[in-house]
């Protein structure tokens, strides 16, 4: 196909340049010897082993990974609990209003969730802290993970079910046997943008978070504020780096199972 | 809820299912959708009400710092009395002082704005995306998808170094002789409008890509072959195709940017006005939790349509992918 134009190929070119120089040159100037992060000085690693001696921001990491995995999990069952009503049951009470409180929270302002859990934590008498911090992230993230399962969900073959169910397999046992390999690779990619999410937020996080609680971008936004340091930018770097390794391993894990599960289907036609 | 049980075993293609399965398959249906939809109703819904209450109350210097209204604690009685203590004073107050009207006109303002640019600079990308041999789609959909997974916080973080008046963006123009003096840009409204385009960009792209990739391509041709120029080709075949992805991108951009806090603030600085950034200082610097509630209340009433709509784009996308 010619209508790939040189048009196109540019204005690829450039947008991924805007997407991506922005980061590039985060990660090459935490490599910088100076302490100016605009003044390139030679090469240096030292912004992390400084980072590995700052107590403060290793205690932040460890309870942003936990909010992260907990918060995460759980929201990876509620939103899928939450995307197969959306999907399955056209009809009930209150419908309407189960897909408004689904939909809203993403495009939600921040600030809005943050002040109204908070408020909410303050009312019910729950101390501020790593429960309530939790307890938010599973709010704001089973959304996300809502729309990710439904879009794999809408395109399932609810023949199959129908079949298993024909032949005397339980709801249960079909949902678990039948329903669920399918829709893993989502529900896995739903768990990831979940916990990425959650490592994220600064907004939701400050508002509900107490003593003893304060999650990583709470800590770097803190520093940010007394100034720029390459040591930040390191722990930008570590965080990125995460991420990026985590995402690409599952695609390449989820490419992996397309592809065997091609070449199974090939056989049994085979077969 | 009963009527969840019924509609869907008179949807099951026996009539002979034994009693025990169909029992089994109301309950599980019955927790399927009731475990969520209580989990949002109390973590999404309630909030706001109590965000709505705590508006009505008044600043106290105590914790939590409001005079309770509309309690239970003295019982039903109580609770109706307290209607005569709700007071609209912070409401009043916000229509008094200047400082929050021009904040909410100025964030609406920047958000639509900043939607209008992200329209501009994400449609030549998911236009290009679209049009690219389907081999490497996938490839360029994880490369736009992939900043979206890295914090947003770093993102933003990102630019100050870019556009401090020191920094690496008037260090190029410079050497390049381009200026002579380093560019202001670093708090001020430029600043935001280019951190907004950044962060909210895989928003506005995968919209748009996905109505794009739809689109059949044979319409242009045929346009062509009739002596359309590609320009009026492009308004009258190709963006109105494309329009489903357009509203859905931009309101996917608007309603958050007009609440946004991380980006006037790192690199809007004190001289911008934002209403995130208000609602912020009031709660944080001010402590005064029942203005910061009125500011939340007006701010949601303000989003109640955009976000209407974009429930409404969500479900009609949905009924599509049926």
């Amino acid at each position: 196909m010619n209508s790939w134009s040189r048009f196109n190929v540019t204005s690829i070119v450039l947008g991924f340049a805007f997407l991506y120089l922005p980061i590039v040159l985060l990660i090459v100037f935490s490599f910088n010897e100076s302490k100016l992060v605009t003044v390139w000085g030679g090469f240096s690693t030292k912004w992390y082993v400084s980072l590995f001696h700052n107590q403060g921001l290793m205690d932040a990491t460890w309870v942003t990974a936990r909010v992260g995995v907990i918060s995460a999990t759980v929201a990876t069952v509620l939103g899928t609990l939450a995307a197969l009503t959306l999907t399955r049951y056209t009809r009930f009470r209150g419908r309407v209003l189960f897909s408004g409180m689904v939909f809203a929270p993403l495009v939600m302002p921040e600030v809005i969730t943050g002040l109204s859990l908070l408020l909410l934590f303050v009312a019910v008498g729950l101390d501020r802290g790593f429960l309530t911090v939790t307890l938010a992230h599973i709010t704001l993230t089973m959304c996300f993970v809502a729309v990710v399962v439904q879009s794999r969900l809408v395109s399932f073959d609810r023949s199959l079910e129908e079949a298993a169910m024909d032949l005397g397999a339980t709801p249960a046992k079909t949902f678990f046997q039948i329903t669920l390999p399918v829709i893993l690779p989502a529900i896995v990619s739903g768990w990831m943008l979940a916990f990425t999410l959650s490592l994220d937020d600064l907004v939701i996080a400050s508002f509900t978070s107490g003593p003893g609680a304060t999650t990583l971008p709470m800590k770097i936004y803190s520093q940010v504020r007394l100034g720029v340091t390459p040591e930040i930018n390191a722990a930008c770097t570590i965080l990125i780096a995460v991420v990026a390794v985590g995402v690409i391993v599952a695609s390449i894990a989820n490419k992996r199972r397309e592809v065997q599960r091609q070449l199974d289907e090939r056989a049994a036609q085979r077969g | 809820m009963s009527n969840i049980a019924v509609t869907d075993a008179a949807a099951l293609p026996t009539v002979a299912k034994p009693f025990l399965t169909r029992l089994g398959t109301g309950f599980f249906n019955r927790l399927v959708i009731i475990v969520p939809y209580l989990w949002l109703l109390f973590f999404f819904l309630i909030p706001f009400v109590i965000v709505f209450k705590i508006s009505l109350s008044q600043t106290a210097i105590a914790m939590p710092p409001y005079t309770p209204v509309l309690d239970f604690r003295d019982g039903v009685s109580g609770f109706f009395s307290g209607f005569r203590d709700l007071n609209f004073d912070n409401y009043v107050w916000l229509t008094q002082d200047a400082l929050y009207f021009k904040a909410y006109i100025t964030s609406v303002v920047i958000a639509a704005i900043s939607t209008v640019l992200t329209l501009i600079v994400g449609y030549p990308i998911a236009y290009g995306m679209a049009r690219a041999p389907a081999t490497i789609r996938p490839t360029l959909l994880m490369l736009v998808i992939l900043p979206f997974w890295t914090s947003f916080l770093i993102r933003v973080y990102a630019w100050i170094g870019i556009l401090k008046p020191e920094g690496l963006l008037n260090q190029l123009l410079l050497s390049l002789h381009l200026i002579n003096q380093p560019l202001v840009i670093l708090n001020t409204y430029t600043a935001i409008f280019i951190g907004i385009v950044y962060s909210y960009l895989p928003f506005m792209v995968l919209p748009l890509y996905s109505s794009l990739e739809k689109m059949d391509y044979s319409l242009i041709e045929a346009a062509k072959d009739l002596g359309c120029p590609p320009t009026s080709a492009f308004w009258k075949i190709t963006f109105p195709l494309s329009l489903p992805g357009v509203i859905a991108g931009c309101l996917l951009v608007f309603i958050p940017a007009v609440g946004e806090f991380v980006i006037p603030d790192l690199l809007g600085g004190s001289q911008t006005l934002m209403i995130g950034k208000t609602l912020w200082n009031e709660f944080f610097a001010n402590r005064d939790w029942p203005v910061s509630s009125a500011v939340a209340v007006i701010l949601l009433l303000l989003l109640t349509v955009p976000i209407m709509l974009f429930q409404q784009a969500q479900a009609k996308a949905q009924e599509q992918g049926k």
